[in-house]
């Protein structure tokens, strides 16, 4: 995939946006929601180039670690220092999130219990099947990417009788919150860079709904520099063409139909809720939960945050919500570089890597006097 | 969480298991979301899962509209 | 903190805490608070201890033996010390294997030949089933001062040199105990770092061994005590391919992934070609490369001190622009990005 890479290529089609947005009567400003997204585009220099091109990128609720709130981080803690011979197993970066109650990391397992950082869940459902004495709990946190995943683990447990395993729950779909922020006018988005391996399971469809009903064009984009740089020219000529749609320019990975065995996985096991993002509050069907048949396999139903979901409130002075949301840079959090940095955070979006802070600290530009 | 790569299916065995080579690695995952998927066909693999199979058409496609701006561009 | 997490073992933060908060006030000692690699006793003596603790205890490319010699050999070489001695002190689990503990014996044996160094002392002492992790080894070294680290000397625009591939160790042991499914060719760089000796004398400024916390925690550690931070290019980071297809894989930071037969140096500005060349010249070294800046006056601000130190931990930022695209955008040529 070098040829994605290639300077001379990347400058062609920075040449191209540029030429758009100088057309368009204001600079535009292009949203993209997922951490990966960010950082392809700071690893690769892209942001400040786009922004010399005339473009604008924000980065919107792209972290599904970070938009889980803190509650729920809680009772993964919970569950780990509070049963004995317990496997909490969860993806690497979430477990340095910081709350009140400590990281995941720190906290010090009960009796025979134990903090397993694993790559899939099937590592943890496989643990299970060794170990039918033991209970495993898999903290699961992700958008449509990661949920068929979760969601076929759940159904394997099920077919296979385990009564062992079971799934801490923070599944989170992009489409609603897009619309969330659209609706809730605080930024203003000129058009969506639509996350490529979300949509390789979603499909095209569910984002219509912004060119339909708002008006806002957008592109699903793969992680490559030049995949990325497809993606905003698109979105530039449909801007000034005044036809808003979901250009697909992903499409080695994506189809517009999206993978159906998938969503179908998911459909079985899952069914949507309105849920509490960080930083953007409820936003209804939002989420997804275990449906009632499943309900065995919840383990929110047995773990909670040990002082109650009110009292799990963010580390104080964290605005990771307000970054989440678009509203504010990392850079404009007055903790940013000082209090909260990478190894000392004060909230997820500095240590999960798909968080804006974290990416902006180890990519942004360096010497702002903020080291 | 978007972190997936391309990778090429080497094995598949029962149960929706196999492997894929990526960078001269061999990664074991689960094929279940990609029923149509064969071996050596390249898929996207995200959290030890195959989400999707690359459309090879399509990325031949791709690469060849790279080379064509680069050239462009070097003139 | 009312209880030890297994976070304070991990050479991060909260260890450097600990030694920190607790250790060197309780001892209140010059040669100590130094926290050096080796201490340089009086008498042209250097002197350092580290224990090994490593599961499982046989990986592709060494064992826990061949660690606990080149680690402790290496924590002299960058300290500046010739190593020429060791003590070999075991804590063993009953029960274990003695096949298994001949083979730590015999790795030891050819790891201290190989370094040049002689075991002169030990101890063994045994412990209840269930009560160790098979195998603990501590080993002290040491060896005769030939140079001095000055880190008080680092300049502006000094250069950084990493010897080599990172993070080969820490997935060889990782994939040794069989997880995240993966299987490679990787093979742990143990080794010891010996060839690195004559470069003090060509004028090396300061040297740490690339270990646990990797590159990243070195690094950090480095720019605490510069008045500047420390940036390097991510891009030139010479990475095995194994690690580099591990980490795009597992999303986990090479940066931050341990090594065992790694250093990083810090070299004048002056020197720095002929002291990579020397390096490369070894067949350790072959990767070895230009990656970093040291001391990169970049803010206005840089004469303040106390707000580089309030930041403390060094920003890793590749080169603003990055590689590819910058060139795309400003067409700089290669040499005018950081070397």
């Amino acid at each position: 995939m070098k040829e994605l890479r290639d300077p001379a290529a990347l400058r062609g089609l920075l040449e191209d946006i540029r030429a758009r947005a100088g057309r368009l009567r204001r600079t535009p400003r292009l949203m993209e929601v997922c951490g990966t997204h960010t950082m392809a585009l700071f690893r690769s220099g892209l942001t400040p180039l786009l922004a010399e091109a005339g473009v604008e990128m924000v980065s919107g609720p792209g972290c599904p670690v970070c938009i889980t709130p803190n509650a729920v981080h809680e009772a993964a803690i919970a569950a780990v220092t509070g049963a004995e011979g317990l496997t909490l197993a969860a993806f690497g970066d979430m477990t340095r999130v910081p709350t009140r109650r400590g990281s995941l990391q720190t906290a010090v397992p009960a009796r025979g219990s134990r903090l397993r950082i694993v790559y899939s869940p099937e590592e943890a459902l496989d643990e299970a099947r060794r170990e039918p004495g033991r209970e495993v709990v898999f903290f699961g946190a992700g958008f449509e990417t990661t949920i068929p995943a979760v969601a076929y683990t759940v159904k394997r447990a099920a077919a296979e009788g385990l009564r062992n395993f079971s799934v801490l729950p923070a599944l989170w779909l992009v489409p609603p919150a897009l619309k969330a922020v659209l609706d809730a006018r605080e930024v203003a988005v000129d058009g969506f860079i639509y996350p490529g391996h979300v949509s390789a399971v979603i499909g095209a469809g569910p984002y219509e709904f912004a060119a339909r009903d708002y008006g806002v064009p957008g592109a699903i984009a793969g992680f490559e520099p030049g995949d990325i740089l497809l993606a905003v020219r698109s979105v530039l000529g449909q801007m000034a063409a005044g036809k808003p749609e979901v250009a697909l320019e992903y499409g080695r990975a994506v189809a517009r139909e999206g993978n159906a065995a998938a969503r179908a996985l998911m459909d079985e096991v899952l069914e949507p809720y309105d849920a509490v993002w960080r930083g953007l509050g409820k936003i209804p069907r939002s989420g997804l939960r275990f449906r009632p048949e499943y309900a065995g396999f919840d383990a929110g139903r047995r773990y909670a945050a040990a002082g109650g979901a009110e009292a799990a409130a963010d580390m104080k002075g964290c605005r990771c919500g307000d970054v989440l949301r678009g509203a504010i840079r990392p850079e404009s959090c007055r903790l940013f570089g000082k209090a909260c940095r990478p190894d000392a955070p004060a909230g997820p979006c500095m240590v999960s890597y798909e968080g804006a802070c974290l990416i902006h600290f180890k990519y942004g530009p360096a010497g702002r006097g903020r080291t | 969480m978007c972190l997936a790569v391309p990778a090429k299916i080497v094995r598949l065995e029962a149960g929706g298991q196999g492997a894929a080579s990526y960078m001269g690695s061999e990664v074991r995952a689960n094929f279940s979301l990609v029923p149509q998927a064969r071996p050596g066909d390249w898929v996207i693999i995200h959290a030890g899962f195959a989400i999707s199979v690359v459309d090879a058409k399509e990325a031949r496609a791709t690469l060849r509209l790279f080379k064509e701006m680069a050239a462009a561009e070097r003139r | 903190m009312t209880k030890v997490s297994l976070e304070l073992g991990s050479g991060g933060r909260l260890m450097r805490e600990f030694l920190a908060g607790k250790i060197v006030p309780a001892f209140r000692d010059p040669l100590l608070g130094e926290l050096s690699d080796a201490a340089h006793l009086p008498g042209g003596i250097a002197f350092t201890t580290d224990s090994y603790v490593v599961d499982p205890l046989v990986f592709p490319g060494g064992d826990i033996g061949a660690l606990a010699v080149n680690g402790t050999v290496n924590d002299l070489v960058v300290a500046g010390a010739e190593p020429r001695f060791l003590s070999l002190a075991f804590i063993l689990e009953e029960g274990l294997e003695t096949a298994t503990l001949d083979r730590v014996i015999g790795s030891v044996r050819n790891a201290a030949r190989r370094a040049g160094v002689r075991v002169v002392t030990g101890d063994t002492k045994v412990v209840r089933r269930g009560q160790g992790d098979k195998i603990y080894i501590n080993t002290a070294g040491v060896g005769r001062t030939v140079a001095r680290p000055r880190l008080d000397r680092v300049r502006k625009g000094d250069k950084l040199i990493l010897t080599g591939t990172l993070g080969d160790h820490s997935l060889a042991v990782m994939l040794a105990r069989g997880e995240f499914g993966l299987r490679s060719s990787v093979r742990s760089d143990c080794a010891p770092l010996l060839f690195l000796l004559p470069l003090w004398r060509a004028g090396a400024r300061w040297m740490r061994d690339v270990t646990r916390g990797g590159l990243a925690t070195v690094l950090s550690e480095l720019a605490e005590r510069l008045p500047c931070p420390v940036l390097i290019e991510e891009d030139k980071v010479p990475l095995s391919r194994p690690v580099r297809a591990a980490s795009d894989l597992l999303g986990i930071d090479p940066l931050y992934m341990a090594c065992e037969g790694k250093a990083v140096i810090v070299a004048p500005a002056a020197k720095a070609a002929a002291l990579l060349a020397r390096v490369r010249r070894h067949p350790l070294g072959r990767r070895a490369c230009r990656c970093c800046c040291a001391c990169r006056m970049l803010s206005r601000r840089c004469g303040d001190r106390s707000r580089a130190r309030a930041g403390g931990l060094g920003r890793f930022g590749s080169n603003p622009g990055g590689c590819n695209a910058a060139s795309a955008g400003r067409c700089r040529p290669r040499r005018r990005c950081w070397p």
